[in-house]
Parts: C-alpha cells; sequence; structure tokens
C-alpha cells in the first residue's frame, strides 16, 4: 500500500478508535451512540441470523435497477441532447439546478400514484441518479476532439461506426464519472425512500430500529450500509484506475 | 485517366476550386479560398506557405475530400473527388489524432482492422511501420506515455500503413518544437523516398517549407490563391543539413518577400503591407 493510502487508513482506524474510546469512558452517552465494537458484533449477530437476508437482495436489487435504468436512460437522453443544440440551451438551466432542487418532494407524489411498492423507490432512485449521467454524457461528448471525426472520415467510417469505434471510447472517461455518481446517487436515493417510507428494505429496517429505540440493531445495519457503499465504490475506484492505466493515464 | 505538365504526370488537380463558408445568423458569408488552380506532380513533395487564416487547411480538406469546394473540381488519380476520402489518400493533422485507449501497435493497425485485413498481413505492415518511424519500442504503449511529437509519429504510421499515394499533411509539427521539427523533417524526407508517395504539406514555416519540398505554393490572405510557385531545385537525396546551403536563405527570402505584405494584411495592418 502507498504512504497517502497508510495515512488514509491511519486516519479513518483513528477516528474509530476515538469514538470507542468516548462510548466506553462515558464521554458519549452509549443510550446516544453504542462503541463501533459493538456495532461490528451486532451486525455478525444479525448477518448470521439471516434475517435480514431478504431486505439486502431487495435493497440491492432496487438500487441495481435504479442505476442500470438511469445509466442506461441518462446516456440516450445525454446523446440526443447533444444532438439538438437548441434543446440542450433550452435544457442547461434546469440541468445546472437541478441538484439545488430536493427532488424528495416529490416521493409522497409518486406513493399516491404507484402505491405502497418498489416502484416509487426506483423511481425515486432514477430521479436523483439520471441526471448527473446525462451530464456525465453531454460533458464526455464536448469533450471528444473534432479531429476524431476528420479521421473517421479519412478511414471513410459511417456515423455508427464513428461514434462506437471512436467517439464512444473517447468520451469513456467521462460516462464512468457518470455511472460512479449515478450508483452513489442511487444508492442515497433509495435507502433514505425507504427510510422515508417503504414496507421493507435495509433503510426501512433502520427506520424501524430507530422507532424502537433498538440502538444496537439501528447502528448494526448503519454500519453495514456504510460497509456495502465503501465496497461498491472502492470496486468502482478500481474500475476507474485501471481504464487508466490502460490509457497510460493513471496516477 | 492522369494528364501530364512539363514537370510530369498530375497526380492530382484542383481546378478554379473556391470555397465559400456560409454565414450564420447575423454574419456574412466567408470566402476562404480561391480561385485557385494546382497540379500536384505524381512522386512530388509540395509545401503550401501562407499567412495565418488564408485557408491553407481548407485547401488541404477538399483536396482530401473532406470538405466539398463551392465551385470548381478536384480530381485524384484522373477520378473526382467529391465529398469523401479516396482510397490511396492518406491525411495526417496537426492535432494530436492518436487513439488513448489503444496502444501503439493498435492505433498503427486500426485503418487496417477497419478494412478486413488478415491479421498476420496487419502484424507485418505494422511491425514495418513501428520499426521506420522509430517507434518498435514503444508498440505497446499508450500515447499518453509518449512525448508529442512521438505521438504524432503514430499517426504518421497509422497512415502509412496504408500504404497511400498521396500524404497530405496539415501542419503536422506546428507543436513541435524547432530542433524536434527538423528531425522530424527528416523523418518525413525519408517516408517520401522510400514510399515514393505524392506529398502535400501544409506548413506556417518558411524554413520548413524550404528545406522538404520540391515546390512551394506561396498563398495570399484570405481568400487564399496561389500568388507564386517556386522551385527549389533541391535534389531527391536530401535532409536537413541543407538549411546551412546559401540556396536554403535565398528561398526563404524569397518566400517571405511573398509573404509579408499578405502577413501583414491578415494581421488588419495594411498601411504597413502598403510600405
Amino acid at each position: 500500500m502507498s504512504r497517502v493510502g497508510l495515512i488514509r487508513l491511519g486516519v479513518v482506524a483513528a477516528m474509530i478508535g476515538a469514538l470507542e474510546a468516548a462510548c466506553r469512558s462515558g464521554l458519549i452517552d452509549p443510550r446516544v451512540v453504542i462503541p463501533p465494537s459493538e456495532m461490528a458484533e451486532a451486525l455478525v449477530a444479525i448477518l448470521a441470523s439471516g434475517q435480514i437476508n431478504d431486505d439486502i437482495v431487495r435493497t440491492l436489487g432496487v438500487i441495481a435497477v435504479a442505476v442500470a435504468a438511469s445509466v442506461v436512460l441518462g446516456f440516450a437522453f445525454g446523446v440526443l441532447i447533444h444532438a439538438l443544440p437548441r434543446l440542450r440551451q433550452a435544457l442547461d438551466p434546469f440541468f445546472a439546478t437541478y441538484y439545488a432542487v430536493p427532488v424528495f418532494i416529490f416521493y409522497p407524489v409518486l406513493i399516491a400514484i404507484f402505491g405502497l411498492s418498489l416502484v416509487p423507490i426506483v423511481l425515486m432512485g432514477v430521479a436523483t441518479a439520471i441526471v448527473a449521467m446525462i451530464i456525465a454524457t453531454l460533458n464526455g461528448l464536448d469533450r471528444v476532439p473534432r479531429v476524431l471525426t476528420k479521421v473517421a472520415q479519412v478511414h471513410r467510417m459511417g456515423r455508427l461506426a464513428t461514434a462506437m469505434r471512436l467517439q464512444l471510447p473517447a468520451a469513456a472517461p467521462y460516462l464512468f464519472t457518470g455511472v460512479k455518481l449515478s450508483v452513489s446517487y442511487g444508492f442515497i436515493a433509495v435507502i433514505a425512500a425507504e427510510f422515508i417510507l417503504a414496507p421493507a428494505g435495509l433503510g426501512r429496517d433502520i427506520a424501524n430500529a430507530y422507532a424502537d429505540f433498538d440502538n444496537r440493531r439501528m447502528y448494526a445495519l448503519m454500519l453495514f450500509v456504510l460497509a456495502i457503499a465503501t465496497v461498491i465504490n472502492a470496486a468502482l475506484h478500481a474500475l476507474d484506475l485501471s481504464f487508466a492505466k490502460r490509457r497510460g493515464a493513471a496516477p | 485517366m492522369t494528364s501530364t505538365t512539363a514537370g510530369g504526370q498530375v497526380h492530382a488537380c484542383l481546378s478554379g476550386v473556391t470555397r465559400v463558408y456560409p454565414g450564420a445568423a447575423g454574419h456574412h458569408a466567408v470566402h476562404a479560398l480561391g480561385p485557385l488552380d494546382l497540379d500536384l506532380r505524381r512522386g512530388e513533395f509540395f509545401a503550401v506557405v501562407g499567412p495565418s487564416g488564408c485557408g491553407k487547411s481548407t485547401l488541404l480538406e477538399v483536396l482530401a475530400g473532406l470538405q466539398r469546394p463551392t465551385a470548381g473540381t478536384v480530381t485524384f488519380e484522373g477520378r473526382a473527388v467529391a465529398g469523401v476520402v479516396p482510397d490511396g489518400v492518406g491525411v495526417v493533422f496537426q492535432e494530436d489524432a492518436s487513439f488513448p485507449w489503444l496502444t501503439v501497435s493498435d492505433n498503427a493497425g486500426f485503418g487496417l482492422r477497419r478494412s478486413g485485413m488478415a491479421e498476420p498481413e496487419i502484424r507485418r505492415r505494422v511491425d514495418d511501420a513501428l520499426a521506420f518511424m522509430g517507434l518498435k519500442d514503444f508498440a505497446r504503449a499508450y500515447p499518453s506515455q509518449l512525448s508529442g511529437g512521438m505521438r504524432q509519429r503514430v499517426c504518421i504510421a497509422r497512415t502509412l500503413v496504408l500504404q497511400p499515394r498521396l500524404i497530405l499533411l496539415d501542419e503536422p509539427f506546428g507543436a513541435l518544437d524547432a530542433q524536434t521539427r527538423l528531425l522530424m523533417g527528416d523523418e518525413v524526407l525519408r517516408l517520401w523516398r522510400s514510399t515514393g508517395a505524392t506529398v502535400l504539406l501544409i506548413t506556417h514555416a518558411l524554413d520548413e517549407a524550404a528545406m522538404l519540398s520540391d515546390r512551394i505554393g506561396a498563398m495570399s490572405a484570405r481568400p487564399g490563391r496561389f500568388m507564386e510557385i517556386i522551385e527549389t531545385g533541391w535534389p531527391r537525396e536530401r535532409n536537413s543539413t541543407i538549411v546551412g546551403e546559401a540556396a536554403f536563405g535565398e528561398i526563404t527570402g524569397r518566400l517571405w518577400e511573398n509573404l509579408r505584405g499578405e502577413s501583414l494584411k491578415s494581421l488588419g495592418i495594411a498601411k504597413l503591407a502598403a510600405e
């Protein structure tokens, strides 16, 4: 591991250690926060019991569907909007301010329309993640060097071949940034929607534990969500790094 | 059908070519080029020099088939060039056009793979081209691991493997330092001699044009027309050492005589241009 990586790990370990010490010494009331070691212990017990298996599958499944839809539709809309400059001019202010608007205010409307099912949660995930993918696609296509279009002409490539063989690979690093953001936004939106109102799921489990003053369970589930988010982001980062290495552009 | 001129067989020809870019809303149309005539002789090295914005690159793109002329005709090996790059024409651009997601070897073989050529033949041609351009040891490297000059050599290799009969170079060394440009000039001369291709080089550097070319076309400010076409009289076997010869100074001096006024015009300094 690099020196920077070791420092990073040290910072995390120090923070966990400080929290552990604060909880054990009584500096933090254990009725408010339990020590991290107890969170881990409780999580192991919950996972071993298998009682949240269905919720894990449900939540991760919903996130996967929401992210996949956001990436595919976001890319398609991005390509379409890029090809229509006037439409883009009209939509640009919406994209620029989209994340300044709390889209979650529409969640009750979606529940009213679709009922208390998976659909409103998936739609919240898509609504939160899709614009990041659209913006990344527009950004990526903007940055495809114009000379590549001339190279395509020299090689007598059609529009599809130009798009697939030159423009798409040239825009790929920006598109992947969109994918990473979509995953993060999708994750946040799904867990939050479940937390607010849903029949099941990890977010719902955390909300139930919170309502029941079941700190051990609540913190254990929060630790689990944090761990999953960290693993997914680390995997995406590693993938991004391997792409960058292939281009000889890794730091 | 190919015609001949006093200097040899005509390989490519521009006749009465003009290019006018239609004006965007609220703007006037821009008359970029011509009317202009040019007969490129088979196997010659022809350079085009001119002030900034005089239409040099437009001329190359019209000749390549990347743009349609507004008026006039363009032919290559006796056939009309009409908005499609003909087989046998290779183009190297000023901008870095290497593909960062492919290795040097895959960059060089890109066009051949598109043509569906058998893999052993592709490998042979790519290996030859990389060896010729001094890139053999970098075959598995990615463009971002190379210098600007080496990336330009990758682009030349990608053109070279297609064995073009007409090579169009659009200021390929424009972004390089003076020493690298001189050395790259030697590379291009070696390439020109070994392939026997006709070469048209667009450049803003008078010394580069004087060193490399059999003939040099000096263009006017926009709309670009040839004011004079100068025969350098260099032997085919030449290299960058000719920059020390007296004739080299005479050629660059004559080019500057032609271009000084036009360059001032293009900069909008009409009063100085009239002196």
